[in-house]
């Protein structure tokens, strides 16, 4: 019998960005106020966020039911936080406060139109990433799920021209699409198969039932590619079209929560609905490993080919997501803590990217990696940061990206894919040829790759950074990204709470 | 021919009338192209299932329903001062019909009006050239 | 007085179309007042009414209690099923009734009293329709209501409407004398118009109850019921009707017509002619569910051709009484299709007010009757357009709107009667839906002509938040409505469990009299 607290904390910190609409609706005209509201909820958020990490460090489960599934009639609505969720929400919720300080930075730095629509979508969509962390059972989790498809789709298509258009329209036929098409159904096949029982908890809600090799790998199938905010090929399509957004938006939605979400959903479906035992003893999972692996290397392949920087960052996005797959498809211990220190790993790692690009933009209004050349010289800090999400996405140290990147390795090796463990490997070289001469040209230009005017010996005088709302942030993750390298004692803490709470 | 015509259409030919007579009118409401001439099958169409209700309250020999203070002198007073129901048509059927003859006059009704309308707007009760006209009126919503 | 709640339902609006008649005519101030004390006088009833079934089950009444067998007195019957009904419609008549203020009669103010004579009397109808439990009444109430649609579609000042209702007319006649042929039928078999009766002697006599007289009853007034609720080949009135009818009779109609007249079909299923009986005797209940299916199909598919507003929401309703009737014949044991049917007739009744009362605003205040014309609609009114992506949200099914949960229950029967195209039919609609509205959502949100990309960063001198948004919402008691009805929509989804356990002790209830009655 799990341990478990009753508590209202995960409500307060879903309701905590909610709370925050209405606000920053009624405040469009007090611009000031407006970011004050947003910072203070995002503040709160983290706070009740903070407040209920001692609980699930202690190794308990906090469960709150909101709506009762009285005598198997009703759709429930409950939370249930769990090592798993409690680091996802960790994440989300402190890169939010910074991207909050990067938004305003962005926006006021390009006059953005629409900023109140745009940090109540943010706040908005916070509220549904949390409510997915938290989500206690298979249909408070598909609530979230869509919640978030459309309260960033505003964000997608802010600016409100052709090209938003259509990437909107990629973006939300392919999450709602496939989330209509293939998650609801396994959802509602999982509840009846498993008699009216959809609630997350010790044991996987499918653990009991007698599923067969292919209804399982159809469910399993449905699942991945339903949830398809993971970016598992051939459902990706949606991120690339989506970095139309605002890069605050493609750094927070599309690095952290959007992606992430489809991620956690994935490793919840592995774990809470099939159960570990179960896959293992049918050996499904194989297949969904293979497609991951498949999509690692193709995406990073593409990522090498991508002359924005943006869509070079997705790509990489997709690669990394992919990983994550991979590590849960492989269900070991090792390979399934991997894959949850990925969540965090790479969130931060990949937002520092996305801050680093929005900052260039910003500064120098260039978006194409060619352009690049020499920048260094004249953004060092950001450069810098830059170096240090790539080492954190390459999975070189010092970074949070190694460590995970090591369990994720060594987890395949456990499981005895030697073909997977190359894949790992090949896509770290992979990784690397993307970003390494990338970050090399920036630094140490060729002779005469770049203007003459820029081409002078390095002195502060000539540094030209984007506003410090936009630098600060991305500073602060790059050393995250560096220094949670040498404490990840509480993440991991929270991984072995996870991966207690499954029973492995 | 003639057992069918004997068992199936002389034992309920009150049956045979009204879906004849409702054939006739749902032929004219499908196959009439002018307005009143549709209304007109309509209402024949109603009446076929009048037809067929008070037919429903027929009783051979039977008396009408109402009571009568001279019953017993007309023998329609059973020993025990019951009256017997045999002898009464059964009047439900004919009241129900009443409404419904109520219903189907405040149809025809509303449908006339409806039709003095639409001859105001349109200068016509064919409808062809009622929906013809329709079409070229595009975008006048 | 509480015992009189049943009649009071159906006597509160009658009694106000009269105090109309009376008053309204000299004075036109008098009618929005009677109107609006009538429904919630009827609101009230009808929340009595449900309050009492809950505590104390089935609740009958006689009307001036002339009770069976001394005279065929009119029996009202209220029970789990219906009573939830009540409240919607109270609730929808409500909102329409606000939301006409001022423009009843369109472009003719002389009208203002006909139309809330009608308006009343419809309710009436629509009330008396659910709460009777006189299958010769229903006849009658049907035919009320539908004289008083024809009349309130007819009100408006275009052409086209008066040959729409002139077309629901005929339709609408031949589907009643239809269903009045079937209970003729019955009466003629069985000699009872009350269906507790005819349900009693129906369980207790298998042979009669399989006899060719009752099954042609049966299919009598199945046709006609579904020619009253536009179920697929028999749906050809609805769609000119509800979109060229005045916005304000349409808010009423198009929500609750059609359901009420599923409501009906559920009604002769379950305590005329008996769940168990018609699952064991009739053959072609599984082809009814395909018919639902192609009716979902072909509305779907409707929907996605229509440029224009209101006709693409008549062809969703034609596409979600597909939903209903396939989920009422979907025959699963444990009797979820039925269940998430009778829920979806909530449902789909407050989604579509929710919707026709967005769609009458945005034409009246927007000028907008056309898809392109809606662009720029999230600037200009943004909070009726929130109302309008409520109710189109609820279309698609995405929780936590009613949507959602009844398209749950109905994929449940399914699943549990093993009809998996009915469940992919559900769920492509779904998907059709999404595209219907998001469609609309984008041209509301871009607007008809999206600007260029504008390269980033070069031209972005203006700064929209400088200048002033030009924002005119609907006036209040347009936009009052609109939000409660979105609101009440999330409402009715987030208290589905206590909805859908009130409606299944109904159901459960009526079984076991099936169950008795052998």
């Amino acid at each position: 019998m799990e341990n478990s607290v009753h508590s209202y904390l995960p409500l307060w910190a879903c309701l905590a960005s909610l709370a925050a609409v209405p606000l920053i609706v009624l405040f469009r005209r007090e611009i000031f106020l407006r970011e004050l509201v947003t910072f203070g909820a995002g503040a709160l958020k983290f706070a009740f966020v903070l407040a209920m990490l001692p609980i699930i460090l202690e190794g308990k489960v906090i469960v709150l039911t909101l709506v009762d599934g009285i005598g198997g009639i009703n759709v429930p609505i409950a939370f249930r936080v769990d090592g798993l969720g409690m680091l996802f929400a960790l994440v989300a919720s402190s890169l939010w406060i910074l991207t909050s300080l990067y938004a305003v930075g962005y926006m006021r730095g390009l006059h953005e139109p629409s900023q109140t629509r745009f940090f109540a979508f943010f706040a908005l969509s916070l509220c549904a990433t949390l409510g997915v962390a938290f989500a206690g059972n298979l249909f408070t989790l598909y609530l979230f799920y869509e919640m978030l498809s459309l309260s960033t789709w505003p964000l997608v298509t802010h600016h409100q021209d052709k090209e938003a258009r259509t990437g909107g329209r990629t973006y939300l036929s392919y999450l709602l699409g496939t989330s209509i098409a293939f998650a609801l159904p396994a959802i509602l096949y999982t509840y009846v198969r498993s008699g009216g029982e959809v609630a997350f908890g010790p044991e996987a809600i499918l653990a009991e039932s007698n599923l067969d090799y292919w209804p399982a790998l159809a469910l399993l199938l449905a699942f991945a590619f339903g949830f398809s905010k993971a970016g598992l090929m051939p459902f990706h399509s949606w991120l690339p079209g989506a970095m139309v957004a605002p890069t605050p938006v493609s750094a927070l939605l599309h690095a952290v929560a959007v992606v992430k979400v489809g991620v956690f959903c994935i490793i919840r479906v592995v774990t809470g609905v099939f159960g570990v035992d179960l896959l293992g003893r049918l050996g499904v999972n194989d297949v969904l490993a293979w497609i991951a692996a498949f999509t690692v290397i193709t995406s990073s392949l593409i990522a090498l080919t991508q002359d924005n920087l943006k869509r070079r960052l997705a790509f990489s996005t997709i690669g990394q997501l992919a990983y994550i797959v991979l590590g849960a498809a492989l269900i070991t211990k090792l390979s399934l803590t991997g894959s949850v220190l990925h969540i965090a790993a790479h969130a931060v790692a990949k937002i520092t990217l996305f801050f680093c690009a929005g900052a260039i933009f910003v500064a120098t209004g260039k978006k194409y990696v060619s352009q690049l050349a020499g920048l260094g010289r004249t953004m060092p800090i950001t450069m810098g940061a830059f170096f240090l999400g790539s080492l954190g996405v390459i999975g070189l140290p010092p970074s949070l990206g190694l460590i995970s990147k090591f369990h994720l390795v060594v987890g395949a090796a456990d499981a005895g894919e030697i073909a997977l463990l190359c894949v790992f490997l090949t896509s770290t070289l992979l990784n690397a040829a993307y970003f390494l001469p990338l970050v090399w040209i920036a630094f140490f230009p060729k002779k005469g790759s770049i203007p003459a005017e820029l081409d002078r010996p390095f002195s502060w005088a000539g540094v030209r950074e984007a506003p410090w709302a936009c630098v600060v942030p991305l500073a602060i993750t790059a050393l995250l990204s560096t220094g949670l390298f040498f404490c990840s004692g509480f993440l991991q803490e929270l991984t072995g709470q996870f991966i207690k709470g499954i029973g492995l | 021919m003639e057992a069918f015509f004997k068992e199936a259409v002389v034992p309920h030919f009150n049956f045979w009338i009204y879906v004849i007579i409702m054939m006739i009118g749902l032929w004219s409401v499908i196959a009439k192209n002018n307005l009143i001439k549709k209304l007109i099958g309509l209402s024949i169409f109603q009446t076929a299932i009048l037809l067929l209700y008070v037919s429903l309250g027929v009783k051979e020999g039977a008396s009408i329903p109402i009571i009568d203070h001279h019953a017993a002198e007309r023998s329609l007073v059973g020993d025990a001062g019951a009256i017997n129901p045999d002898l009464i048509a059964n009047p439900v059927p004919h009241v129900l019909m009443l409404t419904a003859i109520v219903v189907g006059v405040a149809t025809l009704g509303v449908a006339l009006a409806l039709c003095q309308m639409i001859y105001k707007d349109f200068g016509t009760l064919e409808e062809d050239e009622v929906l013809q006209k329709i079409k070229a009126l595009h975008d006048d919503v | 007085m509480s015992d009189h709640l049943p009649v009071l339902v159906l006597l509160a609006p009658l009694f106000g179309a009269i105090a109309i008649g009376l008053f309204g005519m000299r004075d036109h101030r008098v009618c929005l007042p009677v109107v609006l004390s009538a429904l919630v006088l009827s609101l009230c009833c009808a929340i009595g009414i449900v309050l009492k079934v809950h505590a104390g089950g089935t609740l009958d009444y006689f009307v001036a209690g002339w009770k069976a067998p001394r005279g065929i007195g009119i029996v009202l019957r209220a029970d789990a099923i219906n009573s939830p009904i009540l409240v919607v419609i109270a609730i929808v008549a409500i909102l329409a009734a606000v939301f006409t203020v001022r423009h009843a009669g369109e472009r003719d103010t002389e009208k203002t009293p006909h139309f809330y004579i009608l308006f009343l009397l419809l309710c009436v109808g629509l009330f008396g329709i659910t709460i009777t439990g006189d299958a010769f009444n229903v006849f009658v109430l049907i035919e009320v209501t539908a004289l008083t649609s024809y009349g309130l579609i007819a009100i408006g000042g275009s052409k086209r409407c008066k040959v729409a209702a002139f077309h629901y007319l005929i339709m609408g006649t031949v589907g009643a004398s239809f269903y009045l042929i079937g209970v003729g039928y019955l009466y003629l078999k069985l000699g009872s118009l009350n269906m507790q009766d005819i349900h009693t002697i129906l369980a207790s006599n298998e042979s009669l109850a399989d006899s060719r007289a009752i099954r042609t009853a049966f299919v009598f007034i199945l046709v006609g019921i579904w020619t009253k609720m536009a179920f697929f080949p028999l749906h050809g009135w609805l769609p000119n009707a509800y979109s060229y009818s005045p916005s304000g009779s349409a808010a009423i109609l198009a929500p609750l017509v059609t359901k009420v007249s599923v409501y009906v079909m559920v009604r002769m299923m379950v305590s005329v002619f008996g769940l168990d009986h018609l699952e064991a005797n009739v053959e072609w209940g599984h082809f009814v569910v395909w018919l639902a299916i192609i009716a979902i199909a072909a509305g779907s598919t409707m929907a996605l051709a229509q440029r224009e507003i209101k006709k693409m929401l008549c062809c969703l309703i034609i596409a979600e009484v597909g939903y209903m009737v396939g989920g009422a014949w979907l025959g699963d044991p444990q009797r979820w299709g039925l269940t998430g049917t009778v829920y979806h007739i909530l449902a789909d009744a407050l989604m579509t007010s929710c919707l026709f009362l967005a769609a009458g605003a945005f034409a009246k205040w927007h000028g907008a009757a056309k898809l392109e014309d809606l662009s720029g609609l999230f600037r200009k009114m943004p909070l009726a357009a929130t109302g309008f992506v409520v109710g189109g949200l609820a279309i698609i099914g995405v929780p936590p709107t009613c949507g959602f949960y009844s398209k749950f229950y109905l994929i449940r029967g399914a699943i549990e009667a093993g009809h998996w195209v009915y469940v992919a039919a559900l769920l492509a609609s779904s998907l059709v839906n999404a595209v219907l509205f998001f469609r609309i959502f984008e041209i509301a949100y871009f607007g008809k002509n999206p600007v260029e990309s504008h390269g980033h960063g070069d031209d972005h001198g203006h700064d929209h938040e400088s200048e002033p948004v030009v924002r005119r919402e609907p006036p209040l008691h347009a936009l009052i409505p609109l939000l409660a009805a979105a609101a009440l929509v999330i409402l009715l989804g987030l208290c589905n469990g206590t909805v859908v356990e009130f409606i299944r002790t109904g159901l459960i209830e009526t079984a076991t009299v099936v169950s008795t009655g052998r």
